[in-house]
């Protein structure tokens, strides 16, 4: 089963491996991220995820082909990587804790290109009224939306959104759905995500990891209908939980 | 009474000639996590530089003093960027690496200036001025102790309106806190390093040159010595801290003034030693709360 759509890859990583202090973390992955609508990259915790999100950008080393747009950024500096049309949205947020909201989004905007400041404002109106506030005093869920709002200015064409609602109470995982889905339907997202009501709710494709390697991709929608295929992939149910309530292992 | 008027405003310069050391050690560790051991190396270069230059601007009267701060300054910076680039960029991520070539660094520069102007202090020609005393409170107080509070006090505020209010300065906040997510947002962090190691570098020869005033001399192993001094107010500040940087040189030239007057001489530096130990066992992340 492919994830693959008509319109071509925004994002194709060939035999992508990664070694971190002599672990072998990814072992050889092969992936495509078609253009547009959001793509979950699904697996147990520590099949390498989150690493495969920083070996596109460049935070950690890697070998083997990545390619964006066409072009080989395989070993190109992160901040090229990111000029180049790509937002990132980290696991643990990464707001800096010392700057106000307004400065957390200054620092994001990028020189040549005109901030956009109404989406934002639109679906975050608390970060307006929070401006003058420093991050650190923030809460999980706020600071998780100016971790959105930093990658929403720039016009990107592929985000990387590492567990965004990770740790964030119901109403606050409801919300950031919303907003994903909105940025979805500008730009092509691809997820790392635990919350598989999230994942059913926003995803159009579904690549799963395990130690290190691509052991599955399908439709997410074929996969969430699926309760032996997940249970066996994930070693999760895909039933519905209580309203909110995240599905992990 | 005049005494301690005497103590306390030379230990408030001796404070400030730190600062003017150690505030780009602290904002270079702070950002790149570098222990820049060969930042006494800025400090000779620029104090020689103005040596050197004072030599061939004597002429120009009033003039040449301040000419020569600025050419030991731009001297300091142009070393600092240099290091940074050709030394030390290639090692980030490593170190041991980034340590043992600071080191040498150091020790090779110690040797290179003792090799062209010999191992002993060669007078620095100080404007008069710097010579004279103000009268304090009773006090004749040398006017060299007020130059190296008006320079630190002038830095401190240049660097707090550098980091408050131009988009560098955000950048260099953004970075001490997380280095990697700056860089994740698109930002050549590189660039800003050089720029922090030209900074450092530019003060630290400004701390060379002043303290060549204040000692009335320039010699190979000057930066060696207050590069020690200079580890020891960041480690009291708190690593990245301009603010707890300015109190701990503060707080360290005042201690060291006060013992070497009032307990015996040489016991200032065993009180800063002591001051040292004592504020990492109450604080261990030094006065701002930033670990190493």
């Amino acid at each position: 089963m492919s994830a693959e759509r008509a319109g071509g890859s925004v994002l194709s990583l060939a035999d992508v491996t990664v070694r971190i202090a002599g672990s072998h973390i990814l072992h050889g992955i092969d992936l495509d991220v078609a253009e547009g609508g959001v793509t979950a990259l699904l697996g147990r915790n520590g099949v390498g995820k989150s690493t495969t999100l920083k070996a596109i950008l460049g935070i950690v080393a890697s070998a083997g082909r990545i390619e964006f747009d066409g072009r080989d950024i395989a070993g190109q500096p992160t901040h090229r990587i990111v000029r180049a049309g790509i937002g990132y949205v980290p696991e643990d947020r990464d707001v800096f804790a010392g700057l106000t909201v307004a400065q957390n989004l200054e620092l994001a905007e990028q020189p040549g290109v005109e901030p956009d400041y109404d989406t934002v404002h639109e679906l975050f109106p608390e970060l307006l009224e929070r401006r003058k506030q420093r991050a650190g005093t923030l809460s999980g869920g706020q600071q998780q939306m100016v971790a959105l709002a930093r990658v929403m200015l720039n016009p990107a064409r592929l985000l990387l959104v590492d567990e965004p609602t990770k740790g964030l109470a119901p109403k606050l995982v409801e919300q950031v759905g919303d907003a994903l889905a909105r940025i979805a339907e500008r730009t092509t997202v691809l997820l790392v995500e635990q919350n598989l009501p999230l994942v059913r709710r926003i995803a159009r494709d579904a690549v799963v990891l395990d130690t290190g390697r691509v052991v599955h991709r399908s439709p997410a929608a074929e996969l969430m209908a699926d309760e032996t295929l997940l249970d066996s992939l994930l070693g999760v149910s895909a039933a519905v939980p209580e309203a909110g309530k995240a599905v992990r292992e | 009474m005049s005494t301690l008027i005497l103590i306390l405003v030379t230990g408030v310069g001796l404070g400030a000639l730190y600062f003017l050391v150690a505030s780009g050690l602290s904002l270079i560790y702070g950002l790149m996590h570098v222990l820049n051991f060969a930042h006494g190396a800025f400090l000779t270069a620029g104090a020689y530089a103005a040596w050197v230059a004072m030599g061939y601007l004597s002429g120009l009267g009033g003039w040449a003093f301040p000419l020569a701060i600025v050419i030991g300054m731009v001297v300091g910076a142009i070393i600092g960027a240099a290091v940074e680039f050709c030394l030390i960029r290639p090692l980030y991520q490593r170190h041991i690496e980034q340590v043992l070539v600071t080191v040498g660094l150091g020790l090779m520069a110690v040797a290179l200036f003792t090799g062209i102007w010999g191992a002993d202090p060669q007078p620095f020609p100080r404007p008069e001025w710097t010579r004279q005393t103000t009268d304090i409170g009773g006090a004749a107080i040398p006017n060299d102790r007020f130059l190296l509070i008006l320079a630190a006090g002038l830095l401190l505020a240049g660097l707090i309106a550098l980091l408050k209010y131009t988009r560098i300065g955000l950048v260099i906040r953004a970075g001490v806190e997380n280095r990697t997510m700056v860089q994740a947002l698109g930002i050549d962090v590189r660039r800003t390093f050089t720029l922090v190691f030209a900074l450092g570098g530019a003060a630290a020869a400004l701390g060379g040159v002043l303290g060549s005033v204040y000692l009335g001399s320039v010699s190979p192993g000057q930066g060696t010595a207050l590069l020690i001094f200079a580890f020891i107010v960041v480690v009291i500040g708190g690593f990245g801290s301009i603010g707890g940087t300015a109190i701990a040189a503060l707080l360290v030239g005042l201690v060291q003034q006060m013992a070497n007057y009032y307990v015996g001489s040489g016991i200032g530096d065993v009180s800063v030693v002591l001051l040292l130990a004592a504020v990492l066992l109450v604080r261990p992340a030094g006065l701002t709360g930033r670990t190493a």
